[in-house]
């Protein structure tokens, strides 16, 4: 059976992107951000699973207000790099998973998530950014297959925090449930505390960011109980994103064990969050 | 906001709610944005904007947004953040310069701002 081995929550801000494509990591506005992924990738890079899962949101890019999908999932054997209307980031295209898109997409039907299939997508900085957040430099290829699982977080009504949990524990039963002896790697992507527009534009809540960076591995229940007004109220309109980190843990273990986090303002107008989780056993 | 759809609408002060009224009102203008991720497009908009935005179906009131380069008022006739950034972007603006246009700070003074940390409620 296939198994969870770690899940990584991270921002997807496209400044984040842009700086490491523009040679910006040293930049003094940047520097600690970097510095704060440098253990991730270090552990990262030692635990490459034989596939990944990045959760995460597409922003007009790869798909527009035609089609709003609540819930989706990538089938293809490849996803191109969208251009989001300023050339393409240079890096790699994505390499799926068909045949494990195909055993997640009947598991979770039957699991009751009737999400959307989707055979031809091009991604994001929604979805490429947190591939560059774990690894900075990928060359010709990302270090695994990527099967892309798309939440609508940017037009009302957003799925809820407790429906994305249960889409998250609906997605670790599918994975256990895959035949193929194969390890998994989750992303949880967004957030965390921002807002892009109105006069409250640029609101951060850190005491919100601090309490859900401890409660996403300790409570993630708790976090999952929270309403949308609420989520926007203390998160800011589009760190409703955070609902995105749900999913990732939903799809661990009960009791994670935490590698690494950190928090960094501004990464554009956003608040940057990583959490890495080891979802194996603790070795006796 | 003009409309209410009622159940579960939520209004948050200083917060646009993309909500199903908003993005139906915004519907053609957040095409238009949308189309400017082409280059061939960008070109054609930047030749005849008004033409461009006809041909898209703006009201009037949206037309003029866009030819103002109003971005407030982009926002309150249904566009969305992501999709009016678009028109942002061929600008050469940055979503500083529009956080210091919505919150009337300026584009200097916002970034100063999120670089101390974010702005807070209150």
């Amino acid at each position: 059976m296939a198994e969870v081995i770690w899940g990584l929550a991270t921002s997807h801000v496209p400044s984040i992107g842009a700086a490491m494509d523009r040679g910006k990591a040293e930049d003094p506005n940047w520097k600690a951000l970097f510095d704060g992924y440098a253990p991730a990738r270090a552990w990262l890079a030692e635990h490459t699973p034989d596939v990944a899962i990045v959760v995460y949101n597409d922003h007009a890019n790869g798909i527009d207000l035609d089609f709003v999908p609540t819930f989706g999932l990538g089938t293809a054997e490849r996803y191109e790099v969208a251009d989001e209307g300023f050339g393409r980031r240079p890096v790699p295209d994505v390499i799926g998973d068909p045949e494990l898109s195909f055993h997640l997409v009947q598991s979770l039907v039957d699991d009751h998530f009737d999400l959307t299939v989707f055979q031809e997508l091009a991604v994001d900085h929604g979805f490429t950014v947190p591939l560059s957040v774990w690894t900075a430099d990928p060359g010709d290829a990302w270090p695994c297959p990527v099967i892309p699982l798309l939440v609508n977080v940017i037009q009302y009504p957003q799925p809820t925090a407790a429906r994305c949990y249960e889409l998250g524990r609906a997605l670790g039963r599918a994975i256990r449930s895959y035949p193929k002896d194969i390890t998994v790697g989750v992303l949880g992507t967004g957030g965390m505390s921002h807002q892009l527009a109105g006069s409250r534009a640029g609101f951060i809540n850190p005491d919100f960011d601090s309490m859900w960076m401890e409660a996403i591995e300790t409570d993630p229940a708790r976090l999952a109980a929270m309403s949308r007004e609420e989520l926007i109220r203390q998160a800011g309109s589009e760190g409703i994103e955070l609902i995105m980190w749900l999913v990732m843990r939903g799809a661990m273990d009960d009791r994670v064990t935490k590698v690494h986090s950190d928090y960094f303002v501004p990464a554009s107008n956003t608040a940057a969050g990583i959490a890495l989780f080891d979802n194996r056993a603790p070795s006796a | 906001m003009t409309t209410d759809s009622g159940a579960g609408r939520l209004d948050l002060p200083g917060t646009p709610i993309f909500d199903g009224d908003t993005s139906r009102r915004g519907l053609r203008m957040n095409k238009l944005f949308m189309s400017l991720r082409d280059a061939g497009n960008r070109e054609r908009f930047a030749a005849d904007e008004a033409a461009y935005c006809r041909g898209f179906g703006l009201t009037a009131e949206q037309e003029k947004a866009v030819l103002d380069r109003d971005w407030q008022a982009m926002i309150d006739l249904g566009g969305s953040i992501f999709y009016v950034y678009k028109l942002a972007m061929m600008d050469g603006r940055s979503m500083q310069y529009l956080g210091g246009v919505f919150t009337g700070m300026g584009e200097d003074d916002f970034l100063a701002a999120m670089r101390a940390g974010g702005r807070r409620d209150g």
